[in-house]
């Protein structure tokens, strides 16, 4: 399993995907740079339309479809319609019917050490995000402790990536930068200081700090410089 | 003590879930006078607890409520965003690491404890869920009682006056600040990781069905 992990790259690549098929290519290549067993990414809009992609064996997939393990699957049944990203030690394999999944995807390669990060998009739109992985529980906390921050995000990134492709989407703002923080952007890009800053636009520190957190996430960010230099190429913001 | 519940499981604790909808009532239609839904039952609710929030209640000894707040994840629909987006500079406030926090409510009969043991829920959930900040709708009554607690929001927009004034605070979760949080709601931090992994399922129980 991979210790550092270059999420800039990862995220340059996600975003220069423009096919569904080509999450599918940007899946694979997260897998293997995190040098784990599995990365599913699975998706349900407010009409209950589906999408996902993953890298779990064909058998599997046609596996749980036919024995329809949606309804049975303690990783579906906990993370449904919640937002707080799961170990699936903390999932409940108590029933008999978990305890029949589960020897059935150890068996399949699944692994036997999961995280599931629960996703609330717009319009009730609801993804998974999972990775999954065979090893002994010390070495599996490391590796979660060391980066599932990184993951939140990712998982974020790829949903939004995966919005972009949905049929009859309206589209939306959010990704437009608002005057507010083209002014913030603005001046970091022109080397102010955070104090600087918020005392030209008259604001306090912790707003001004909410402002570029949610610049950002629109950016597709990872951090404050990331995204000064993203709104800079894109031409958001002119220095 | 502290429960963590989502809106789809409050009918295992109806009891509880039923005197958390009718102190809401007392607190923000009878006490705050705030122009608010009430039902037939005396519950009070809104639009977003339809959207599967995250409650943290305090419950008391003899099982009623004593407190409590309301998470939801600004990556989808929020109360920040949706009716009081003018006070925060016209900027949505969306961030996998920013949750919403409304309805902020104590019992009459609350003790002084309850709101620091809520805070402390807080600290769990921003601990555990790599949550950054929480942003919150609050009247001025309760910058007095944060402030108590040891847990003062920086307040991002205001708007009305007395007690019509409502504020749109934003909290930042330190680690020191849990360790305070904790000391000042009188709870060792080991009972109120016991009540975190009595919701979520503990790590530690569950070892024996993975490795079967």
């Amino acid at each position: 399993m991979a210790n550092r992990i270059n999420l800039d790259k990862i995220l340059k690549i996600l975003e220069a995907t423009s096919t569904l098929e080509g999450i599918q290519d940007v899946i694979e290549k997260v897998r293997d740079l995190f040098e784990i067993d599995h990365i599913v990414y699975h998706w349900v809009d407010s009409v209950g339309e589906q999408y996902g992609c993953g890298t779990y064996s064909p058998e599997w997939v046609k596996r749980y479809l036919e024995q329809g393990y949606l309804r049975t699957d303690p990783v579906i049944t906990g993370c449904f319609q919640r937002f707080h990203p799961v170990d699936w030690k903390r999932l409940d394999w108590t029933s008999k019917s978990a305890r029949v999944f589960l020897k059935d995807a150890l068996e399949h390669g699944v692994g036997n050490q999961g995280y599931s990060i629960p996703i609330r998009g717009p319009n009730g739109q609801f993804a998974l995000f999972t990775i999954s992985h065979n090893c002994d529980d010390e070495t599996w906390e490391k590796f979660t402790d060391r980066h599932s921050r990184d993951l939140i995000l990712l998982a974020h990134y790829f949903n939004r990536k995966a919005l972009d492709f949905e049929p009859n989407r309206t589209p939306e703002q959010s990704r437009t930068l608002s005057p507010r923080e083209v002014d913030v952007m603005t001046l970091l890009a022109m080397g102010y200081s955070r104090a600087q800053v918020a005392e030209t636009l008259s604001i306090s520190e912790h707003t001004l700090r909410v402002y570029v957190e949610s610049a950002r996430f629109k950016l597709g960010a990872l951090n404050t410089t990331h995204a000064i230099a993203r709104a800079m190429s894109r031409g958001l913001i002119v220095v | 003590m502290l429960r963590y519940v989502y809106a789809n499981d409050l009918h295992k604790f109806s009891d509880l879930a039923h005197s958390m909808f009718v102190d809401r009532a007392d607190q923000f239609k009878t006490r705050l006078g705030w122009d608010v839904d009430i039902d037939q039952s005396g519950e009070e609710r809104d639009q977003y607890d339809a959207l599967n929030p995250l409650y943290v209640i305090w419950e008391q000894p003899d099982g009623s409520h004593g407190g409590s707040m309301r998470f939801l994840p600004t990556t989808g629909r929020v109360m920040v965003n949706e009716i009081f987006g003018h006070l925060t500079g016209g900027v949505p406030i969306c961030s996998p690491f920013i949750w919403e926090c409304t309805r902020f409510c104590l019992s009459r009969d609350a003790t002084s404890k309850v709101a620091g043991a809520l805070m402390l829920g807080g600290g769990e959930i921003m601990r555990n869920f790599h949550i950054d900040h929480f942003v919150g709708v609050f009247d001025r009554r309760m910058i007095r009682i944060y402030r108590a607690i040891g847990s003062s929001p920086d307040v991002l927009g205001t708007e009305g006056t007395g007690r019509d004034q409502i504020n749109v605070g934003l909290w930042e979760f330190s680690p020191n600040s849990f360790d305070m949080v904790a000391q000042r709601a009188g709870i060792a931090p080991e009972i109120s990781r016991m009540w975190f992994d009595r919701s979520f399922g503990g790590p530690v129980d569950q070892q024996m069905a993975l490795s079967a």
